[in-house]
């Protein structure tokens, strides 16, 4: 199953693993570059991408200040087109509506085209509680499932795997879950894809029911929209009788026209294409013509505490492209898994403890898990400004305190004391100067610094003693 | 045209020669420069890890400090970005929780008077050769806030590539972060090294002799590294390559 992100350690803890982990620092380092690069050319191709960015900003912004007023009209139309739409406050109450729909229908299994809503909430786990097996159908989430292993990049769930890793999952795993792996499967990326292909194509056959996410859901019409890559989207969208898509309030948009500015932009930012393989639009249900019942579960989960924060609600904005991944110089080093969530990289790092709250370990330590270089707001296509969310998000941690926050506290206010004396300051730079010969290269107090780097040296002199001296 | 130099409180304490190669640069140009002693830190240790109301008396410190003056000069990035980005938002912040008297004039009247010394130099002064000698091969490192806050661009390549004697190396991966970051040197030290490791890994394979930024931080960071490393590679800051002449070379 892919487990939960229950109880992880801080995220420090968490990356020193992946930062000494030589083979995942070289596949994550050649992944990430290489999508980095592709990106930049195609973004590059577009003459009015800034223009297209800040149009995608205003009207998620929009929407998101109206969000009550859409996600009615959103409701109207998707039951005005022959679905059904249910409300879910939070995890539990999303699972449970999943649950009781599917047993509704007497069916005990379910194929899925990948969802990050229903990572975030843990429908596979929930299902499975309830004896209802749930087939991932997208390459990368069937590699996850199949090795016991939890995604680690929001479009490439599997980016920590590489060919070898991934052949052996698929001979030791496939036969367990259906049909086994072909006899010698090799690790070229047309072999893999074949068996995986073989392997899926019995579910989608069989398979009565289907249960999505939606990139898009479009007020005015009650449309929803997946976009993807593999064609899996498509086969779980239409074969199945009963379609369940679970989907955060935030993916509203209000009209179809609003289509046109995302339907540029993220392909261009996550896959580095002009377009991508597979755009599905689904409106309610139409007789002959895909499944015949169709239930929309809106899913809160911590939304709307997120959009109370004035600052921090324009991580709604976020249309999970990865562009902010692939930049991050700490994702690259740390891996997904460290960031203990479904969405990892710079937009997990404000996301997640917003949605949860930061009283966990891990969440209290997500807002520090970046140097604030701005590569991720640079390329964000909806220009969320991730380091001003994460600084905000390190006031919030302070106040509330915890281990290493007192301290932190108190030294902050020291410096800040001291740093309004211009006096005192110079008294302590003079102190540390006199006393320069009798500092060590290596503290023993500051072991996090001297560990791999060595201590500055204390000038003779401070810059403004050599003023003071030369004015008079 | 009175113009002040904010020297930053880490060129203060741990790097008195960047401060004292600007100053030397600047009256070279022709320009008056005044320290004001009553300058300390513009706040953003503190405003990044959090302690944002910790940051507020240091916003009116910087007011008071450079009131009247026509431009307030910096060999910092990472400082003059702090003021342009950080200093409106922490007026508004704190206006909005009714503490506001006084600290949007502050920041208002700051941030077009602030530059990093190379927008000084190339904008305000309209120079891109300063007359310097640097015979040696240097490798530049752009530091993010220089890079993407205050969108320094060819400016600092520039101003180096009219140096006499100097040899300019590409640096690969060059707007990558070299891990320092602030505190998050501290909170996050293994991956801070790790960044901090590449960055010299690539400044090194360019053969270069000395290592540029125009941000003491990530330098001081960069220099822990390769002098733990027992690397020649010296790290040197841009004011200090501008400063030095035939007459006066940098020793």
């Amino acid at each position: 199953m892919s487990g939960t992100f229950v109880g992880m350690p801080a995220f420090p803890a968490a990356a020193r693993d992946a930062v000494h982990d030589p083979t995942l620092r070289a596949t994550l380092r050649h992944a990430t570059h290489t999508i980095r690069d592709k990106r930049a050319r195609a973004v590059a191709e577009l003459p009015d991408w800034q223009r297209l960015r800040e149009a995608g900003k205003r009207v998620k912004d929009h929407t998101l200040r109206h969000l009550d007023r859409y996600l009615l009209q959103l409701e109207e139309s998707v039951v005005l087109a022959g679905g059904t739409v249910h409300w879910a406050a939070d995890a539990d109450e999303a699972n449970r509506i999943v649950a009781d729909l599917v047993k509704a229908t007497g069916e005990r299994e379910v194929v899925k085209v990948k969802s990050m809503a229903t990572q975030e909430i843990g429908l596979n786990e929930a299902l499975a509680a309830e004896g209802i097996t749930a087939y991932e159908t997208d390459l990368a989430e069937l590699i996850v499932q199949l090795g016991h292993d939890r995604p680690s990049h929001i479009l490439v769930p599997a980016i920590h795997r590489n060919r070898g890793e991934i052949r052996d999952i698929f001979r030791a795993e496939m036969g367990a879950w259906g049909r086994p792996a072909p006899d010698g499967l090799g690790d070229s990326p047309a072999e893999l894809a074949e068996a995986a292909r073989l392997h899926l194509r019995e579910k989608f056959l069989r398979a009565r029911v289907g249960v999505s996410g939606a990139n898009f859901m479009v007020a005015e019409t009650g449309t929803l929209v997946v976009l993807e890559s593999e064609g899996n989207g498509r086969m779980c969208l239409t074969l199945p009788e009963t379609l369940i898509s679970v989907v955060g309030i935030e993916k509203t948009v209000p009209t179809w026209r609003d289509l046109e500015i995302f339907l540029q932009t993220l392909p261009r930012s996550s896959t580095a294409e002009r377009m991508n393989p597979y755009t599905s639009m689904w409106t309610g249900t139409a007789d002959g013509d895909g499944p015949s019942v169709f239930h929309l579960v809106l899913l809160d989960n911590g939304r709307t505490d997120t959009l109370a924060d004035e600052v921090g609600r324009q991580a709604l904005r976020c249309i999970r492209c990865s562009a902010c991944l692939n930049v991050c110089p700490v994702y690259e080093r740390a891996g997904g898994h460290a960031y203990g969530s479904v969405y990892p990289g710079p937009i997990g790092a404000i996301l997640s403890p917003q949605l949860r709250g930061t009283t966990s370990e891990i969440d209290a330590s997500l807002p520090y898990a970046s140097s604030l270089c701005g590569a991720c707001y640079e390329v964000c296509p909806v220009a969320i400004d991730i380091p001003e969310v994460l600084v905000h998000l390190r006031e919030r941690v302070a106040r509330q305190g915890g281990p290493g926050h007192r301290v932190e506290k108190a030294a902050m206010k020291a410096a800040s004391w001291a740093m309004d004396r211009p006096a005192v300051l110079a008294a302590a730079e003079r102190a540390a100067t006199r006393t320069r010969r009798l500092h060590l290269a290596r503290l023993p107090g500051a072991g996090a610094w001297t560990a791999e780097r060595e201590l500055p040296r204390i000038p003779e002199k401070s810059f403004r003693d050599w003023w003071k001296e030369r004015e008079e | 045209m009175r113009v002040a130099l904010f020297v930053t409180c880490v060129n203060d304490a741990l790097y008195p020669a960047t401060g004292i190669a600007t100053v030397r640069l600047l009256e070279r140009l022709g320009v008056e420069v005044d320290f004001p002693p009553a300058q300390t830190c513009c706040g953003q240790a503190q405003y990044n890890t959090g302690y944002r109301h910790e940051t507020e008396p240091l916003v009116r410190r910087m007011g008071t400090v450079f009131e009247g003056y026509d431009h307030v000069v910096t060999p910092s990035g990472s400082c003059a970005a702090m003021v342009r980005e950080n200093y409106p938002r922490i007026a508004r912040r704190a206006a909005a929780e009714g503490r506001g008297d006084g600290l949007g004039a502050i920041a208002d009247s700051l941030v077009p008077r602030v530059h990093e010394l190379s927008e000084f130099l190339v904008d305000v002064l309209g120079v891109t050769d300063v007359g310097a000698y640097f015979p040696h091969t240097v490798t530049y490192h752009p530091s993010c806030h220089g890079l993407r806050t205050l969108g320094l661009g060819e400016r600092p390549r520039r101003l180096l590539e009219a140096v006499r004697g100097l040899e300019l190396r590409e640096l690969p991966g060059a707007e990558e972060c070299c891990g320092f970051g602030g505190t998050f040197a501290l909170k996050n030290p293994d991956v801070s090294a790790a960044m901090g490791a590449d960055k010299a890994d690539h400044a090194l394979a360019t053969g270069a002799e000395v290592l540029c930024g125009a941000d003491s931080s990530c330098l001081m960071h960069l220099d822990g590294i390769l002098r733990r490393r027992g690397s020649p590679l010296r790290p040197l800051h841009l004011a200090e390559i501008l400063a030095a002449t035939e007459g006066e070379p940098h020793v």
